[in-house]
């Protein structure tokens, strides 16, 4: 307890309503996640039995739908290519960020203004939907990976946010780096990103979760169903419970209950693995001194 | 490196020193020298410009078409005859197109009401908890849904208070009429601000927690010394506290009014039904990519581009002549 001396004792019925109000918050956010993940922990009976989703843990624990679901190719497919565009996405888009967020710190450059200036009107001037769609398939990338790629590869936002961060680096470190004859790919490799880590971690993530959580772009741009991601899997599956058509023979019907809920659990995973490691950062406020600038 | 004249000014003091360059104009180095010099930093800033230009900006400029009678086969960018604003005067006159326009207006205002004080409670709520343990542990748990995708939050929605969810088996065992939230029209708005709150509300605390944690402590010390209580102090020290942010979050949302996202919409639009569920974005969609008129869609986007440009700087002006920081103060 930290309180001041002079801040007054809680009353009782403060402290029961601020109580109630945070026991209320947990539950709403994380019974949802409960109770799914205990359905596609459950037998088929079990479900049949409760007739929906399974809320008390009685009949002990269940692989079957996970066996049945990752017996689908369709969403053991769909794993693969998710993870794969969210990595190869993620690194390219962090490095092309970090590179250019650097460039940007330095003011007074060669054109300098032109480039801040064609990512800062990002924030308020949007290409809309139809010309980006004509464009990419002008492109020729429909069918290609590419395509959910590129068109979401570099966010202004958090090229800002590490632009914010670079420029608050003290001047000292990059003048005394340059009379050892450091060049900018060095000092940038060197000082800037081992003093960087946290802002690079958030834009890390920020970037792993808008590709891993990207279906639009996939069911734009990619006709062929066998290039789908898990995300575009989730919606016709779970949330529009129908039949993949490639599926046909194997799994024609609409997955069970347990399976829908195993898809969802799969696709939740990897933002609870990776968002213990970063969430500090945010905590300190890593994102509110850029978004301030 | 050349010593005679000196290359490119230094670098990061930037900014501080700029003022100070204006008063005492020094002559800028001839461009060759400082492309010697800043060629690395060019570099590095190569691969973000080729993607920024080649999916933003060039793209952008295919708004164009906005303008044409536009022939994807025959005709093209270059090809297709100009008609003027006539999509435009068409989307007017087109009911679908004026029910995604007061669809959004509504939707913004309700979550405006009811949406936008609920990070601020949060946060409000968060800061006044003493616990360190207790205020990391709930701040983990409400930013966490943040990171799901919609088609996520939707499905779980689906599960909770759908027609065969979990809310629906309760009623039902007890005897009650299962309720479904899901595809019901009337209360759709509804449904999606709760939606909004439940993914987003947790994150958008963040920056009034930082607001709060600037207010100064002795602040609230003197107004206890003097004699305010816990009510006074916070109507009136952390509300003018928060009033910077809140009112540039405000500027934020009202110049994006015609912007309520797209793809919780175009998710639950076949549950509900287009009558209460087609906005914006889901009505470029539709008469763009769907029908195949990607003129009349693409007058429909810029038209929302347009506006909500307009209405930025417009908020911003606003906030300016109020007194308040605003957005873009700095430039």
């Amino acid at each position: 307890m930290n309180r001041a001396a002079w801040e007054e004792k809680p009353t009782a019925a403060g402290r029961a309503g601020k109580a109630l109000s945070i026991a209320v918050i947990m539950l709403l956010i994380l019974f949802p996640l409960y109770t799914i993940a205990l359905t596609s922990l459950s037998s088929a009976e079990t479900v049949q039995r409760v007739g929906g989703l399974v809320v008390w843990p009685s009949d002990g624990v269940s692989f079957d739908a996970y066996e049945q679901m990752f017996r689908n190719p369709v969403v053991l497919d769909a794993l693969v290519v998710s993870l794969g565009v969210t990595a190869f996405g993620t690194l390219l888009s962090v490095l092309v960020s970090i590179l250019g967020a650097y460039s940007l710190s330095r003011p007074g450059s060669l054109g300098h203004k032109t480039i801040l200036f064609s990512v800062l009107l990002m924030f308020v001037i949007f290409p809309g939907l139809i010309p980006v769609y004509l464009w990419v398939s002008a492109l020729g990338l429909r069918d290609n990976y590419l395509a959910i790629i590129l068109p979401m590869a570099v966010s202004a936002f958090n090229v800002v946010v590490l632009r914010a961060f670079f420029m608050n680096i003290p001047q000292e470190l990059f003048d005394s780096a340059r009379i050892d004859g450091a060049g900018e790919f060095r000092i940038l490799w060197r000082i800037v990103a081992p003093l960087s880590k946290a802002p690079i971690a958030v834009v890390t993530l920020f970037y792993a979760v808008a590709y891993w959580n990207n279906w639009f772009n996939a069911f734009l741009y990619l006709d062929d169903t066998s290039k789908w991601p898990l995300a575009l899997v989730l919606r016709t599956y779970v949330v529009e419970s129908a039949p993949l058509p490639q599926a046909s023979g194997l799994e024609s019907a609409p997955p069970t209950l347990a399976v829908k809920m195993a898809i969802v659990v799969v696709a939740i995973v990897p933002a609870l693995i990776i968002y213990p490691f970063v969430q500090k950062h945010f905590k300190k406020g890593v994102i509110i001194g850029a978004v301030k600038g | 490196m050349t010593a005679g004249t000196k290359p490119s000014p230094a670098p990061a003091a930037g900014e501080a020193a700029a003022p100070a360059r204006r008063t005492q104009p020094k002559p800028r180095p001839h461009w060759r020298l400082r492309l010697r010099h800043d060629w690395p930093l060019l570099v590095m800033a190569l691969p973000m410009m080729i993607l920024v230009w080649g999916f933003w900006w060039i793209p952008s400029l295919g708004n164009v078409i906005a303008f044409q009678d536009y022939k994807p086969y025959t005709g093209g960018v270059f090809g297709s005859r100009i008609v003027g604003f006539t999509h435009f005067q068409a989307l007017f006159g087109d009911p679908e197109f004026l029910r995604a326009l007061t669809n959004t207006l509504s939707i913004t205002a309700f979550q405006l009401v009811f949406y936008f004080p609920i990070p601020i409670m949060l946060a409000l709520l968060m800061h006044s908890l003493a616990s360190e343990r207790l205020r990391s542990m709930l701040q983990s748990v409400v930013y966490l849904p943040y990171f799901f995708s919609w088609v996520l939050v939707i499905a779980i929605f689906q599960q909770m208070v759908g027609g065969a969810g979990l809310l629906s088996q309760l009623l039902r065992r007890n005897g009650f009429e299962g309720l479904d939230w899901m595809t019901n029209s009337d209360t759709f708005i509804l449904l999606v601000t709760s939606q909004a709150i439940w993914k987003d509300a947790g994150f958008g605390a963040i920056i009034f927690l930082a607001a709060l944690a600037a207010i100064s402590p002795a602040l609230y010390e003197a107004a206890a010394v003097d004699g305010a209580g816990r009510w006074r102090r916070l109507w009136h020290i952390t509300l003018p506290g928060l009033r910077p942010v809140i009112v540039l979050l405000l500027i934020l949302r009202l110049g994006d009014a015609l912007n309520v996202g797209f793809e919780q919409f175009f998710l639950q639009r076949s549950a509900v039904g287009s009558q209460a569920s087609e906005v914006f974005d889901t009505f470029v969609y539709y008469s763009g990519i769907r029908v195949g008129d990607f003129d009349y869609g693409a007058a429909a986007g810029l038209f929302k581009g347009v506006v909500g440009l307009v209405l930025i700087l417009a908020a911003n002006k606003v906030a300016h002549m109020l007194g308040e920081r605003g957005v873009y103060s700095r430039s």
